[in-house]
C-alpha cells in the first residue's frame, strides 16, 4: 500500500440482460461472480466507497469522438450508451469532485472502437474511454489526459481516435501483437505525425507475469507520465492478462493488477476485457477497488494462486527489459525523430485494411493529415466497408488551429456526395457534427 | 379478538380490537428498567372483564433487543470467520473474542480450503475459559454452502449456551453484515430469551391460550416460539410497528410518503403501490449494518418538542429537544408553540407559547406571528426536503440490467399519511409544500399497537440452483440439495415458493393472507471453455410481503 484512504465512486453496471451472443465470452454471465464477490465483502458498505448509477450518454457523446456508418444508431445497442454512460458518470463524480477517483465496471467494453465505426470489432462497437474524455473536455474545459491501457489487447481503437492528438498520452501494454489478437501495437507504432511520442505501444512476451509489468510500469510508464504532465490519468483496467484467462497467454495475477493500479493510481478506471469470470475477474476487481480506495488488498488473491507456477523466465525478464530501454529512448528522441517525419510535407497519408472480426466487415480506409504545428492537424479520411458504404470525413481536431479550421470547411464545401454515400463533418471545438 | 401491544421507547400502548374495530385501548409510561411490568399493566387493562378464551391472538412490538443493543447491555459474543480471501481481518472483528480460521469456499459455494477442526477446538476452550456462553460462526459465502458454518458447529455443540449460525441470518451476500448480524443475534439471545419467557408466563397465567406474535423489523410478525432461533430479527419493531400501524389506518394501495411527527423525530417511510419498502439488504442498528430485513425509514431531527433557537441571523430547530413545548412548561420555544400561536391547535398555555417565541422575535426583529410562521415553515421544508432526499435515493438506486434503467418504476408519491402529536396542525403546510394531498388517520395515538396486531406473518427465501454443481441451496431453512443437470427454472420457482410456505405457516402465517412473491428472479448459462453450455445458474428470492391481516374498518381520520 502506496496512500491513504480516498474517496472512490463506483459505476456497476453488468448488464445482465445483454449478450453479443448466448456462448460469446461478452455475455451475461461475465460480471455474474464479480458481483457476487463485490457484494459478498461488502465492499459498496465501506465509508469511502460510493456506487453511482450509471446515466445514458447520448448520441452527440458518440459524435462528438465517432463517425458512425451510416449513423450511431446503427451501430450500437441500448447497452453501449449504458456503458459509455457509465464512464462518462465515473469522471462527472471525479470532475465535480464528490469522490477522489472513480471506477467503471461497465461493460460492453470499447477500446477496439476506432474513429470510423462500420461495425463490432474486438467485442467493442463504440470507445467508451474516447466517448468519456472528449465529454470532459467539452463539459470542462480542455484537459491533458493520459490513458495506460493494460487489457491484454493492443487498445488499437484508442490508439486510432488519438493517434494525431498531442495532448491524449495514450499508452498500451498489452502481449505482443505477434501472438494475439489484434496484431498490432508494435512499439514504432508512436503517433501520427503531429503528435509523436503521444502513443506508446509496450508489447510483452507471453507468459509475462507480476514482475515482468511492475517493471514496465516503474521504469517506463511512471516515468512517461511524470514527463508528459497529464490533468488526468485513465486506466483502460482490461483484466484477461490474469493467468487464467481463457482467449490470453499471460501470467498476472489479482496482487499485480491491485498493486499496478496502486502505483498508477488513476482518477478514472474502466473495465475493458478480462473473460475469466469465475477465477480471476471477482479477485481481480476486488484488488483493483481496493487499492483506488486505499485499503489493504494484501489479501486478496485467487484460490489457486501460486507465484511460483506463474512467475516468468529470466529470458523473459532479459527481453522486458531490452524493451524498456528500447521504448524510454523512443521517447526521449521523439522530437527529432518528428522533425525527420514531417520536414518539408504539408501532408501526411496512411492506407490500412480494417477488419471488425465481430461483425465480419472489412474496411478499406485512407486517412490523410495536415502536418500542423499549431494543432492536432486537420484529418480527412476516405473509408469503404465490405457492406458497401463508402464514406468522407473531415475533422477538425479539439483547440484546432484556424488555418486547419478553415481548409476543413472548405473541403467540407467542396465535397459532394457523388461517389460516396454520406459526407461527415466533424469539429470538436464547436460540438458540431454535420452529415450530407 | 385481537389484542395488539407495543412497548415504546416513551410509552407502552395495548388495543383490544373486535371485529377489526377497536374496541379498547390502553396507554402506560414505559417502565425502562421492567419493560414487562408496562407490558402487563396495559394488557391487564383492555383484556379485563373479557372472556380469554375469545382473544384468537397476541402480537406485540418491543424495545427489548433494541435497547440492549443501543445501551451496549449484551452478552459477549465469541465470533469465529472462515473468510478466506478478501478484505483484512481486522476489518471484519468486531471485539477481541474474534477468531479467523482457516478454510472458506468461493462465489460459488464450492470449497476451496477445509476447517481444521483442532484449530476449531483450540478456539472452543479459550471460550470456554473466557466464560463465554454465546458463539456466532460466520462463513464468507456461507449462505452459497453453510457446510463450513455446520462443521465448525459439530465441534462446538453442547459446549455452549447458544450458537448462532450465519447462514440463518439472511439469503443476501455481504460477509461484515452476515458478521454483525450474526454478533447481534448472539449477544442478544439471552435477554430476548428471558423476556419471552415472562410474557409467555404471563399470558397462560391470564388462561390466554392464543397464539403470540411478536413483530419484527419488516413490519410483520412471526409466531414467539419460532423468533427464538432469530431474536435479532425483532429489533427495531417500534418504527416497524408505526408503519404498519398507518398502513392498517389507511389500508392505501398506492405510492405513499408516511410521516410520524414525533417529540424530536420525524420517522419517514415509503409506500410502493400501498406496501413499504424495504431496506434492499438490512438495518443498520447501534452503528452495526446489518443483514436483517427491515422496513425503510429515514428518521430525521425534527419534531413538536425540538428546541427553536435564533442564531447568526437565521432561525434553527433541533435536533435536540430541550424538554416538552413552552406552552407546557418547557425552558424552549419549539414548532409546537409556533402552531399554537398560530391558532392551528388550542392545546397547552398559549401564553407562555407566546412568550416564548416573543424572545426569538426580538432576536430577530419580527412580530411574533411572522416568527412563528417561519418556524412552522422551516420545519415542514426539513421535513419535506429529507422526503424528497429519500425518494431520489430510492429511485436512483443502482440497477443492473438494460431493461431496469430504460424501464425500472419511479415512486411518485400520490398522498402522505401523518400521524404523531402535531399532525394535524402541520398537515395543511406539509400538504402544499408537498402539493399530495395529506391524510391524519384517526387512531392514531395507539396506531402502533394496532400495527402489530394486524400485521401479517413475513419472511422470505434465497434460492441458489447450479445445475452445474448439481445443487440447490437455500440457506434460510438450512437446505442444501442435489439437483439434475436438467433442473429447470419452472422447478426452481416452485421449489422456492413452497419452500417460503412452509416457512411462513410454520411462523404463524394464515394461509388466507399468505401474498407471496417472486422479488428476484435470474437465470444464466453457464459456459466454459470454447463456448459449451455446461450448466444454469438461477437465483430466485421470494417472500411474503409485508402487509395487514386485515385492515380496521373505523373512519376517524379527517
Ligand atoms: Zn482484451
Ligand atoms: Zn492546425
Amino acid at each position: 500500500m502506496t496512500g491513504s484512504r480516498k474517496k472512490t465512486g463506483l459505476v456497476f453496471f453488468p448488464a445482465f440482460d445483454w449478450a453479443i451472443s448466448a456462448t460469446h465470452p461478452e455475455r451475461e454471465e461475465r460480471l455474474l461472480y464479480t458481483q457476487d464477490q463485490v457484494f459478498e465483502e461488502g465492499l459498496l458498505d465501506l465509508d469511502n466507497i460510493v456506487e453511482f448509477k450509471p446515466g445514458l450518454a447520448t448520441i452527440e457523446d458518440i459524435n462528438r469522438i465517432h463517425i458512425c456508418v451510416p449513423d450511431a444508431n446503427r451501430v450500437i445497442t441500448q447497452s453501449h450508451l449504458i456503458s459509455a454512460g457509465g464512464a462518462i458518470t465515473a469522471a462527472e463524480k471525479v470532475m465535480e469532485k464528490e469522490v477522489d477517483n472513480a471506477f467503471a465496471l461497465v461493460r460492453p467494453p470499447g477500446h477496439h472502437a476506432m474513429r470510423i465505426v462500420h461495425g463490432a470489432r474486438g467485442f467493442c462497437n463504440i470507445n467508451i474511454e474516447a466517448i468519456m474524455i472528449e465529454y470532459i473536455r467539452r463539459r470542462y474545459g480542455h484537459r491533458k489526459i493520459a490513458i495506460v491501457d493494460t487489457d491484454c489487447h493492443h487498445g488499437d481503437g484508442t490508439q486510432d481516435i488519438f493517434w494525431h492528438d498531442p495532448d491524449t498520452l495514450f499508452i498500451s501494454v498489452h502481449q505482443d501483437g505477434r501472438t494475439l489478437y489484434p496484431g498490432s501495437g508494435f512499439s514504432d507504432e508512436f503517433g501520427g505525425p503531429n503528435a509523436l511520442g503521444a502513443t506508446i505501444n509496450i508489447p510483452l512476451p507471453p507468459h509475462t507475469s507480476d514482475e515482468g509489468f511492475l517493471f514496465v510500469l516503474d521504469n517506463l510508464i511512471l516515468p512517461i507520465l511524470d514527463e508528459f504532465k497529464p490533468d488526468l490519468v485513465i486506466n483502460s483496467a482490461g483484466q484477461d492478462n490474469h493467468y487464467s484467462d481463457p482467449i490470453t497467454n499471460m501470467s498476472f495475477s489479482a496482487q499485480g493488477y491491485a498493486t499496478l493500479n496502486d502505483r498508477l493510481s488513476p482518477d478514472i478506471a474502466v473495465l475493458e476485457g478480462g473473460y475469466s469470470i469465475e477465477s480471476a475477474l471477482p479477485y481481480v476487481n476486488v484488488g483493483i477497488i481496493l487499492a483506488m480506495a486505499g485499503i489493504d488488498y494484501s489479501h486478496v488473491t485467487e484460490p489457486d494462486y501460486n507465484p511460483e507456477a506463474t512467475r516468468q523466465t529470466a529470458q523473459t525478464s532479459r527481453y522486458i527489459e531490452q524493451q524498456v530501454a528500447a521504448i524510454s529512448d523512443l521517447w526521449k528522441t521523439r522530437a527529432t525523430r518528428r522533425d525527420a517525419l514531417v520536414k518539408g510535407k504539408e501532408y501526411l497519408r496512411r492506407s490500412r485494411s480494417i477488419f471488425y472480426d465481430t461483425d465480419m466487415i472489412s474496411e478499406q480506409q485512407e486517412e490523410t493529415v495536415r502536418i500542423c504545428n499549431e494543432c492536432g492537424g486537420l484529418i480527412t479520411i476516405r473509408s469503404e466497408a465490405s457492406t458497401g458504404n463508402r464514406i468522407f470525413a473531415v475533422i477538425v481536431p479539439g483547440r484546432g488551429c484556424p488555418v486547419c479550421r478553415h481548409k476543413g470547411e472548405e473541403i467540407f464545401e467542396e465535397t459532394g456526395t457523388g461517389s460516396y454515400h454520406h459526407v461527415y463533418f466533424q469539429d470538436r471545438d464547436r460540438d458540431l457534427f454535420l452529415v450530407k | 379478538m385481537i389484542v395488539g401491544i407495543d412497548v415504546g421507547g416513551t410509552h407502552t400502548d395495548a388495543v383490544l380490537l373486535e371485529s377489526l374495530h377497536v374496541k379498547k385501548t390502553a396507554k402506560a409510561v414505559t417502565n425502562q428498567e421492567n419493560l414487562i411490568e408496562s407490558l402487563i399493566a396495559v394488557t391487564e387493562e383492555v383484556i379485563r372483564g373479557e372472556n380469554p378464551g375469545e382473544i384468537e391472538r397476541i402480537a406485540l412490538s418491543t424495545t427489548i433487543s433494541t435497547n440492549a443493543i443501543v445501551q451496549g447491555k449484551t452478552d459477549r459474543v465469541g465470533l469465529i470467520l472462515a473468510g478466506g480471501p478478501g478484505l483484512p481481518p481486522e476489518m471484519l472483528a468486531i471485539g477481541e473474542d474474534t477468531h479467523c480460521i482457516s478454510g472458506y469456499v468461493n462465489h460459488r459455494g464450492i470449497r476451496v480450503a477445509g476447517t481444521d477442526p483442532r484449530e476449531v477446538a483450540r478456539i472452543a476452550e479459550l471460550f470456554e475459559g473466557k466464560k463465554i456462553g454465546h458463539v456466532g460462526i460466520v462463513g464468507k459465502f456461507s449462505t452459497r454452502n453453510p457446510a463450513l458454518e455446520t462443521e465448525i458447529g459439530d465441534v462446538l455443540d453442547g459446549r455452549f449456551r447458544h450458537l448462532s449460525f450465519g447462514h440463518r441470518m439472511s439469503g443476501n451476500l455481504n460477509f461484515p453484515r452476515r458478521i454483525a448480524t450474526t454478533y447481534l443475534n448472539a449477544a442478544i439471545w439471552k435477554t430476548y430469551k428471558a423476556f419471552v419467557a415472562s410474557v409467555m408466563d404471563f399470558v397462560d397465567h391470564m388462561g390466554i391460550g392464543a397464539p403470540l406474535h411478536i413483530l419484527k423489523a419488516d413490519g410483520g410478525t412471526s409466531s414467539i416460539s419460532q423468533s427464538l432461533e432469530y431474536p435479532v430479527g425483532s429489533i427495531l419493531s417500534g418504527p416497524a410497528a408505526s408503519v404498519m400501524g398507518i398502513l392498517s389506518l389507511t389500508d392505501g394501495t398506492e405510492d405513499a410518503v408516511a410521516l410520524d411527527i414525533g417529540g424530536t423525530t420525524t420517522d419517514i417511510a415509503i409506500f410502493a403501490d400501498g406496501v413499504p419498502l424495504l431496506e434492499p439488504l438490512g438495518v443498520t442498528i447501534g452503528g452495526h449494518k446489518t443483514l436483517i430485513r427491515g422496513l425503510l425509514t429515514r428518521s430525521i431531527g425534527v419534531g413538536g418538542d425540538s428546541s427553536v433557537r435564533y442564531k447568526e441571523g437565521r432561525i434553527t430547530i433541533g435536533p435536540e429537544r430541550a424538554g416538552p413545548a413552552a406552552a407546557f412548561g418547557g425552558p424552549s420555544p419549539t414548532p409546537t408553540d409556533a402552531l399554537i400561536l398560530l391558532g392551528r391547535t388550542d392545546i397547552g398555555d398559549k401564553g407562555k407559547a407566546l412568550k416564548a417565541i416573543r424572545e426569538i422575535a426580538a432576536q430577530a426583529h419580527r412580530s411574533p406571528e411572522q416568527v412563528a410562521q417561519e418556524i412552522c415553515d422551516l420545519a415542514c421544508r426539513t421535513i419535506v426536503s429529507a422526503v424528497r432526499e429519500m425518494l431520489q435515493e430510492i429511485n436512483n438506486k443502482p440497477v443492473y440490467t438494460v431493461h431496469e434503467i430504460l424501464e425500472g418504476k419511479k415512486i411518485v408519491p400520490a398522498v402522505a399519511y401523518i400521524v404523531g402529536g402535531p399532525a394535524g396542525p402541520m398537515a395543511p403546510y406539509l400538504e402544499k409544500m408537498m402539493n399530495i394531498p395529506a391524510s391524519v388517520p384517526g387512531y392514531a395515538e395507539v396506531a402502533n399497537a394496532i400495527g402489530a396486531a394486524l400485521a401479517r406473518t413475513t419472511t422470505e427465501v434465497t434460492l441458489l440452483a447450479d445445475t452445474e454443481k448439481g445443487e440447490a441451496t437455500i440457506p434460510e431453512e438450512g437446505i442444501q440439495t442435489a439437483i439434475s443437470r436438467n433442473f429447470t427454472h419452472q422447478e426452481a420457482i416452485d421449489l422456492c415458493m413452497s419452500t417460503l410456505r412452509a416457512r411462513a405457516l410454520r411462523m404463524g402465517a394464515y394461509e388466507d393472507t399468505l401474498d407471496m412473491e417472486i422479488v428476484e428472479d435470474q437465470v444464466f448459462n453457464m459456459v466454459r471453455g470454447m463456448g459449451y453450455t455446461t450448466g444454469r445458474n438461477m437465483r430466485i428470492k421470494a417472500q411474503v410481503k409485508p402487509g395487514l391481516v386485515a385492515a380496521i374498518k373505523e373512519e376517524g381520520g379527517q
